[in-house]
């Protein structure tokens, strides 16, 4: 990018300014003997053109919307359309969250996020004993097609998009989204979203797993298969880093395996036969913005090169859709601190700003409360409201991608790509995803770098304001609470569904169901079926555990 | 006389939560405090806790949840030790909790609950000053 005569006078400037910057260091030092972000990279003071020397513009850095997509994945970015704000939500029953749902589009949200309940999240209905004690509590509880009718009533399907955060059961609550949809007048092909459906960041972080991951993938691969074919407008999956970050990984460490999981996501789908072109324009993806705020817009511009790059490279694409890495963000809660909770309104803020500068497609900002409880609503529409201040008032949304070119930002950029390759080419030869997590590599080396943080804030070498600096009482901040009749609500009208439903009918599809998957057809039809005929959750995730059996936590620290 | 032996101390993750990052943190700590430490791993119900609790012959229960069900998970694991006459098994917890919720868990006989930026030395001290091995 720039001149050799150039670079090299640059250099002797640069060495002057170094010694005399030392002779200024000796009387006053430096505030820390190193410098570095929260992941423990090492950052230099000053970085000049010498440090990209060797980057191309055109390879490495390039257009907005064209390969290798370092500035973003679309040509015009914010200036064209702003990213969709999509606050995650999911609280008590479908009826408290329908209501949440109406309550935030009313207040400008642009998209739908549904945030499950964990009985649903784990494929069990809420008159389980698994169940005790969580039905409502962590999100919303669906236990059968008509909590999902009732979720949904009054949101026009052919217009506002819905993310799903559904891992295991996805299928399921794909299939009833989709039949919702039909009765609303809506047709697959119009309906669009989003479901989380990767099982493989469960295992290595999430935790919330059902099968084996053999079996996983393959009720993964229907999906994909079946959205291509039948609802164009679905991202099939979305592979996410966010849980990865959240259980305590480095910045590096989430791309690295994120991306790693969608190499698995891309071999399996072809070894089921599709074409590249055919899937990948629907795979997208899902990344945490943590505090540290260069190195969070260094890793989204890595991850869009390191993307398209292996898609190009590795999978052959030829499709520029296929090359493109779109991403969900949703800010840190793991940064969030239960101590003087008000500050978290501010920590958002800034990693709303690294997502967005980072080039998001849609964002969650967490509310203040979020590190005691499910929302307030007053809360949520705090956290909307900083993504409408940074949206419309910042001035952030006129231009694309202002940090590209930056010294430090590209250098940066650079340095994150390069260390999650290394992993990368880690995990390959170990033999692939699978392959590292049944040997419990990423889970280690997530374990490892969360206690090693941990310990780095115990001992106030990182800073948390309020927690180990600054620390002083704060008054209790009201939390939302969970009314108890919610629950009895509930499994009453699962009782209800239980018996108006045509319960041979129930029993013919689930037969059906099971004898599919013994086979290998595809079962995306027959959940559908089923689940029109009010079977359960549970009921069709039992089928599920019988026929491929179930995963148990190895209990690894 | 011989030595005092090691506390024993069993993380247990009750409930469909699967948030473990604060489990296997505290369960290092632990470890490298001098204590013998068993994990339950995920997703345990309270009398699956109960029964590997006394089978292990722990002295104390560390309990984390972070999903809201503490108020049922963990009150009911007290309940079972009491049932099973294994209730000098001290339990506390930690996780996100609300700070009303609190007070119900030690009425409930939670010996004390651990919220989010407490450090790990703080806990390992709390553990050395109110845990003792049992007889």
């Amino acid at each position: 990018m720039f001149r050799e005569d150039h670079l090299k006078a640059i250099g002797d400037e640069e060495r002057r300014w170094t010694e005399d910057l030392s002779k200024i260091l000796s009387e006053v030092p430096e505030r820390l003997p190193r410098f570095s972000t929260i992941s423990d990279m090492e950052v230099k003071g000053l970085y000049t053109p010498k440090d990209i020397e060797n980057l191309d513009y055109s390879r490495d850095i390039g257009f907005p919307g064209v390969y290798p997509f370092t500035r973003g994945v679309q040509a015009s970015m914010y200036r064209g359309k702003i990213w969709t704000m999509r606050m995650f939500s999911g609280l008590g029953g479908p009826e408290e969250t329908n209501q949440r749902f109406h309550y935030l589009l009313e207040h400008g949200e642009t998209g739908l996020s549904i945030a499950f309940h964990y009985p649903t999240l784990m494929g069990y209905d809420s008159d389980s004993p698994m169940a005790r004690g969580e039905i409502g509590k962590c999100g919303v509880a669906v236990d059968t097609l008509k909590d999902m009718e009732i979720l949904l009533e009054g949101i026009p399907l052919e217009k506002v998009t819905t993310s799903m955060t559904i891992n295991p059961p996805a299928p399921i609550l794909l299939a009833m989204y989709i039949v919702v949809a039909e009765k609303q007048g809506v047709s697959k092909s119009q309906v669009g979203g989003t479901i989380q459906n990767d099982m493989l960041k469960e295992f290595i972080a999430q935790k919330t797993f059902m099968l084996p991951p053999q079996p996983s993938i393959r009720l993964i691969v229907d999906t994909i298969e079946y959205c291509t074919r039948e609802v164009p407008r679905w991202n099939t999956i979305s592979i996410s880093g966010y849980h990865i970050r959240e259980a305590g990984s480095t910045a590096v460490q989430e791309l690295a395996f994120t991306l790693a999981d969608g190499i698995a996501y891309v071999e399996a789908a072809l070894e089921r036969g599709l074409e590249v072109d055919y899937f990948a324009p629907r795979l997208s993806f899902f990344f945490d913005s943590h505090i540290d705020f260069f190195e969070e817009i260094a890793k989204f511009r890595a991850a869009r090169r390191i993307w398209a790059r292996i898609m190009k490279e590795r999978f052959k694409a030829k499709n520029p859709r296929s090359l493109m890495l779109r991403f969900h963000t949703q800010t840190a809660g793991c940064s969030l601190s239960a101590q003087q909770p008000y500050n978290n309104v501010i920590r958002t803020a800034y990693e709303a700003l690294a997502a967005v500068l980072g080039g998001t497609q849609s964002l969650h900002t967490n509310s203040l409360d979020e590190v005691y409880a499910i929302p307030t609503e007053e809360a949520a529409t705090i956290a909307l409201r900083t993504q409408q201040i940074l949206a419309e008032e910042t001035g952030v949304t006129n231009n694309i991608d202002p940090l590209g070119g930056s010294y430090f930002v590209e250098t940066l950029t650079n340095r994150v790509e390069t260390e999650a390759l290394e992993y990368i080419q880690k995990i390959d030869d170990m033999g692939g995803m699978l392959a590292a997590i049944e040997k419990g590599y990423p889970q280690a080396e997530i374990a490892q770098a969360a206690y090693q943080y941990q310990k780095l804030i115990d001992d106030a070498k990182k800073v948390v304001v309020g927690v180990n600096k600054y620390a002083t009482d704060h008054a209790p901040i009201t939390t939302w609470k969970m009314d108890p009749l919610i629950e009895r609500r509930q499994l009453k009208r699962l009782r209800e569904v239980k018996e108006m439903r045509n319960t041979q009918r129930v029993k013919d599809h689930l037969k059906e169901l099971r004898g599919a998957a013994e086979g290998d057809e595809n079962l995306m039809p027959h959940i559908i079926n089923a689940v029109r005929e009010y079977a359960t959750l549970q009921e069709i995730c039992d089928v599920f555990r019988e026929v491929f059996g179930t995963y148990t936590d190895p209990g690894m620290f | 006389m011989s030595p005092e032996r090691k506390i024993r101390i069993m993380v247990a993750k009750p409930g469909l939560n699967g948030h473990d990052r604060g489990a296997k943190i505290i369960a290092r700590g632990f470890r490298d405090a001098g204590f013998e430490v068993i994990y339950t791993g995920l997703h345990q119900t309270p009398e699956q806790i109960v029964a590997a609790a006394i089978e292990e012959d722990v002295d104390s229960i560390g309990l984390s949840s972070l999903a809201g069900a503490h108020d049922y998970l963990f009150p009911r694991v007290v309940e079972l030790l009491k049932e099973k006459g294994a209730d000098d098994i001290v339990v506390f917890g930690g996780g996100i909790i609300p700070e009303e919720d609190i007070s119900k868990l030690r009425d409930a006989g939670i010996k004390e609950v651990f919220t989010p930026g407490t450090s790990i030395g703080d806990t390992v001290n709390w553990v050395r000053r109110n845990i003792k091995p049992r007889k």
